[in-house]
């Protein structure tokens, strides 16, 4: 099938970027979208032309790595995908397709489809931890954890970290990677002695990211490819509540290590 | 390296007040507020089904304790007030967050009603404002305000179809409003249930639907003639 691509091309985190449009010939429907990308890819490259640039690794769904608009939506038209698992059999001869990056102020843009999302490794490096003894494994029954909310936790903790839910949001918030995050670990037993220091601190890192607000409306849930659940973004509502209500001090206060780092003495 | 930010941005996020949830949390109960209003002045308006003598009394019985009044009405505009300053500072942050846009966007995921607060709220602010003008204070009431006659200002207001255009319109964007904030001030205070939480929008669609018949059925019927 013949497809026709308007994709955004920017040679730089500053240059000024623009739709380019490409005419895609025999693209086959057995391809996945980045595949039919690499076609496009080697074709410019022949033309002594800069290829596209667009971030992949496993290409099973399982890394995060990849994601980028289609027509408006994160990651494309199926649910419960990332970009890497989209195939071209879902499109038809003659088909236009608008190709952007994911795009928010917390995502500075590298090149063409490629955003730096380490803004979500910065949320998970203020509160995404436990504090246990590490060395070798303790036996796996130790703490009982009750089936149904080691399915919960273990619902939250597929998330990828891949960006899309800040992309699909209007307000570009991160409140569902966050949620997830946060009721990951607030669910199980191990999570408990850090739960009200980590709903702050990653709530925190990402206003301080500048990440918009929550405002209820579900299109992150729609774009998920793990499809998490906005319940997760309650949770993180809860958790953040309970723990403003509870200690309204700042966390340097009980904190050494933090507070050490913020007088500059790490 | 610390991936800790130090200085103020950081150190104002910490702020519990500063976060976008607890802002959020703010809208929650100004919003809950406000929805209690809305059912409680439907239920004391449709009185006007029930004469003129009934609807006039209860004009009065509301003024009996001045002060209890005026604590009612300056929580009520405490709630307004929060929750536009709230609306104002996130959809500044929104502008912030995003500052460049896609050249193609589908939010087909979302409802209607929840992509239209920015326009169906401050719509409703302006509605506010007028129906005070017009029906408490009697300011922008065209052709005599009768105090204390409720009723008749109401009769006589409604029979200007252009004035009950815009309580209609104002309804309906109400009904949209709520459509969206009635599920929503739960999720934004951390309820959000499985079962529970399908049953509150279904809830949150039929309250919103019966809150704006009950109020767009009294400018109907005064144009209809039934009220006189």
């Amino acid at each position: 099938m013949k497809l026709t691509l308007h994709i955004w091309r920017q040679r730089s985190p500053t240059a000024k970027g623009q739709m380019v449009r490409y005419d895609v010939p025999d693209v086959s429907p057995d391809m996945s979208f980045l595949e039919m990308l690499d076609v496009v890819n080697e074709g410019l490259i022949l033309k002594g032309e800069e290829p596209i640039a667009f971030e992949h690794d496993c290409r099973e769904g399982i890394c995060g790595s990849c994601g980028f608009m289609i027509n408006g939506v994160a990651h494309g038209p199926s649910r419960g995908t990332a970009v890497c698992q989209l195939h071209m059999r879902q499109y038809k001869d003659g088909d236009v397709l608008f190709v952007e990056p994911f795009r928010a102020r917390a995502f500075p843009l590298l090149k063409d489809l490629a955003v730096d999302r380490r803004a979500l490794d910065r949320i998970i490096t203020a509160g995404g931890y436990i504090s246990v003894r590490t060395g070798s494994a303790p036996e796996g029954n130790v703490i009982p954890v009750p089936k149904e909310k080691a399915e919960l936790a273990m619902d939250a903790a597929a998330c990828i970290g891949c960006g899309a839910c800040v992309a699909a949001c209007p307000n570009a918030s991160a409140a569902l990677f966050t949620g997830a995050k946060i009721t990951h670990l607030g669910l199980l037993p191990q999570g408990q002695a850090e739960r009200d220091q980590r709903a702050k601190k990653m709530v925190a890192q990402a206003n301080v990211e500048v990440f918009g607000n929550c405002t209820n409306i579900g299109e992150c849930e729609a774009v998920c490819p793990k499809e998490i659940k906005i319940e997760v973004i309650a949770r993180m509502n809860r958790d953040y509540l309970k723990a403003a209500w509870k200690n309204r001090e700042s966390y340097r206060d009980d904190d050494p290590v933090e507070l050490a780092l913020s007088r500059g003495k790490p | 390296m610390s991936s800790l930010a130090v200085g103020s941005p950081y150190d104002r996020a910490f702020r519990f007040y500063e976060s976008t949830v607890f802002k959020k949390a703010v809208m929650a109960v100004t919003g809950l507020i406000l929805f209690a209003f809305v059912i409680g002045h439907l239920i004391g308006n449709l009185q006007v089904y029930e004469g003129p003598e009934k609807m006039d009394a209860y004009g009065r019985f509301l003024r009996i304790e001045p002060v209890l009044l005026w604590a009612v009405r300056l929580v009520l505009l405490g709630a307004v007030l929060l929750h536009i300053l709230m609306t104002v500072q996130l959809a500044l942050l929104k502008k912030k967050a995003r500052p460049i846009g896609y050249v193609k966007k589908d939010n087909s995921h979302s409802s209607y009603a929840s992509r239209t607060m920015y326009w169906s709220g401050p719509i409703i602010a302006v509605f506010i404002i007028y129906h005070i003008l017009h029906l408490t204070l009697g300011v922008a009431q065209p052709d005599g305000f009768e105090e204390g006659h409720p009723y008749a200002n109401l009769v006589r207001g409604f029979q200007n179809p252009a004035v009950s255009s815009f309580y209609i319109l104002a309804m309906i964007l109400l009904c949209l409003h709520l459509y969206h904030g009635v599920f929503s001030m739960f999720q934004s205070l951390g309820a959000n249930h499985p079962i529970y939480t399908p049953l509150l929008r279904k809830f949150a669609a039929g309250i919103a639907i019966a809150i704006a018949i009950g109020y767009i059925s009294i400018p109907v019927s005064v144009l209809a003639g039934w009220l006189h």
